[in-house]
């Protein structure tokens, strides 16, 4: 079978990239799912606070996902929901499987909405033992907000991520004792609102420069152990603190789902752990990633856009409009812990970078460099390592690179 | 009184230093925009919040449907809300908005899907 687009994985950013690229042209477009709706994570998180930007609303995620599959169903576009995409070549064949068996599609263009997966215990050195009553953040929020389930009764949560977030309070009003969040940064990860209207308001404190130091129970978890840790993140002995809990959520972060890529043979970026792309959002000619399955998001109204410009993109190399002029490095400076792209072409007109700053800043100067030749410099307020910033950079600043675009952030102390 | 509050109205998340009187405000410091005045007014005076959640569905791709209140609810209103929705089921199909439950314990507030959902016969 021949597919002009094929596009893998149908959450916000796979749905946005289909209708994109439809819009722009191409027309031949087969969108692949593996579970049994499209939607991808929005589909748990029955909270709101998504689509402020898109829709200038506040919408629950279900609901932000709801528009999209009304204006997908819209277009003719075709959906295999229940396949699962186990294979890409280089040369655009795409395999998957589902009830019906193994499908080869030969493709001309491939985006990679896959979205990300959550590190579990086996990615952090909990020590201990394995008992049963430890979860990720997400593993209980799919588990209660579509099957009823509540994972257990008295919680503590590792992580101050927005999942975890998240979680405290949707079990608190569940009838769920939770004991705290800790968080081994002197600073948390989730956003502000969250804080407020996710631990305050139900009374859960925050352990900042704090980490779970140990773990009873051998069948069935028991309590926990918190200990504060140092500026080395080394945790202070003499200092634990119990709490008798059957339940443990971890958020301790996501990781782009990069299994296909990695079956690619190409490198990842290691901070990012996601592919390592042009300003069109390509690995290679012709494949493109958006969305958490590039680089992990915290806003849908991000993954959205970026994965419309994916869609575009896509439609614009099917035309062959793409330049193939050779590539400017883009490196993370000072205090900056990613970029994306990470390459840009000599002709570049102009696009939008994602970074992270390493450290929360009030209020920063970004600055753009060619080697060490400050280009550029642009006041920026309130960066946390949380929020992912964007910036528009423009052509002319680009043309008088020559040798590698470096991005440094300097804070502004008043 | 002394209270601080970080505004939650957009991400900037403004540190607001208010001092206030009984049912009055009489200084407020912090934040960027009047939203943020208007929060801590509120928050002082008669905090609410969105709620959102689930109910049970019958004969549908999952076994429980999103819900949320149409508008915000006052705050101690959280819990007797969440109590009465434990006894809702409802049955597919469903579609995004339907209204679950009106005015809620007479609220004015009224209970509404944030998803469709299709009967599945099984
Ligand atoms: C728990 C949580 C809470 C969040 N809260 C907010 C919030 O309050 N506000 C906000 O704006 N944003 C929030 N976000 C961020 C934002 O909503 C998500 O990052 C965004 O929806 C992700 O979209 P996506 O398409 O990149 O990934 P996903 O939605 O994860 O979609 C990826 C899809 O790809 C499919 N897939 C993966 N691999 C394959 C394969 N091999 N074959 C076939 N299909 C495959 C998956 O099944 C999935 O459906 C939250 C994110 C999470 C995880
Ligand atoms: S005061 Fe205004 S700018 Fe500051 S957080 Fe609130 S809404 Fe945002």
């Amino acid at each position: 079978m021949n597919k002009k687009l094929v596009i893998i994985g149908a959450g916000s950013g796979g749905l946005c990239a289909a209708i994109s690229a439809y819009k722009h042209g191409t027309h031949d477009i087969l969108l692949i799912e593996q579970d049994q709706e499209t939607g991808g994570i929005l589909n748990q998180c029955i909270h709101n606070g998504f689509g402020l930007h898109t829709f200038q609303e506040e919408l629950t995620g279900p609901a932000f996902a709801q528009r999209l599959k009304d204006e997908i169903a819209q277009l003719p576009i075709d959906i295999w929901l229940d396949t699962c995409v186990t294979n890409i070549t280089k040369e655009k064949m795409v395999i998957c499987q589902n009830k019906n068996g193994i499908h080869h599609i030969q493709a001309q263009a491939i985006i990679i909405t896959a979205g990300c997966y959550e590190r579990s215990q086996g990615a952090i050195a909990l020590t201990g033992h394995r008992p049963k009553g430890i979860y990720t953040a997400g593993q209980a929020q799919k588990y209660l907000n579509q099957d009823g389930y509540l994972v257990g009764k008295n919680v503590f949560i590792l992580g101050s991520g927005d999942i975890g977030l998240i979680m405290a309070r949707r079990m608190s009003l569940e009838g769920a004792k939770v004991y705290g969040v800790a968080e081994i940064m002197p600073y948390s990860n989730g956003l502000k609102r969250n804080i407020v209207q996710c631990l305050d308001d139900f009374d859960i404190p925050l352990y900042l420069s704090h980490t779970i130091s140990n773990i009873f129970g051998k069948d069935k978890l028991e309590a926990i152990e918190i200990s504060p840790v140092d500026e080395n993140r080394q945790i202070i002995p003499n200092q634990a603190k119990r709490f008798n809990v059957d339940t443990l959520l971890l958020s301790v972060g996501l990781i782009p789902e990069n299994s296909l890529i990695y079956q690619l043979g190409l490198p990842l970026d290691t901070k990012t752990k996601g592919p390592i792309v042009d300003e069109f959002l390509q690995l290679l000619p012709g494949i493109f990633a958006a969305g958490n399955g590039l680089h992990v998001h915290d806003l849908v109204d991000h993954v959205a856009s970026e994965a419309r410009q994916a869609g575009i993109n896509a439609s614009l190399y099917l035309e062959n409009k793409l330049s193939n002029k050779p590539m400017i490095q883009i490196i993370p400076g000072e205090n900056v812990s990613y970029c994306v792209p990470q390459f840009f072409h000599q002709d570049s007109s102009g696009f939008k970078l994602s970074l992270r700053v390493k450290l929360p800043m009030p209020k920063a100067k970004l600055q753009f460099f060619d080697d060490n030749k400050l280009l550029k410099e642009q006041v920026m307020m309130n960066l946390f390592p949380a929020e992912m910033v964007t910036y528009q950079i423009s052509a002319d600043v680009l043309a008088s690179i020559s040798t590698k675009l470096t991005i440094k952030a300097v804070m502004i102390n008043e | 009184m002394n209270k601080q509050f970080i505004c939650i109205c957009c991400p900037k998340g403004c540190i607001i230093d208010v001092t206030y009187d009984h049912d009055k405000i009489e200084n407020i410091q912090g934040n960027s925009c009047k939203r943020g005045a208007s929060y801590v007014q509120d928050e002082l005076f008669s905090p609410t919040r969105m709620l959102t959640s689930t109910v049970k569905i019958n004969n549908a791709m999952h076994k429980m449907l999103s819900v949320q209140t149409d508008k915000p609810i006052p705050k101690d209103m959280i819990f007797p809300i969440m109590k009465q929705l434990r006894h809702i089921c409802v049955e597919a199909p469903i579609n995004i908005n339907d209204i679950i439950i009106a005015n809620i314990l007479d609220t004015g507030v009224n209970i509404i899907a944030t998803r469709s959902m299709e009967k599945i016969t099984k």
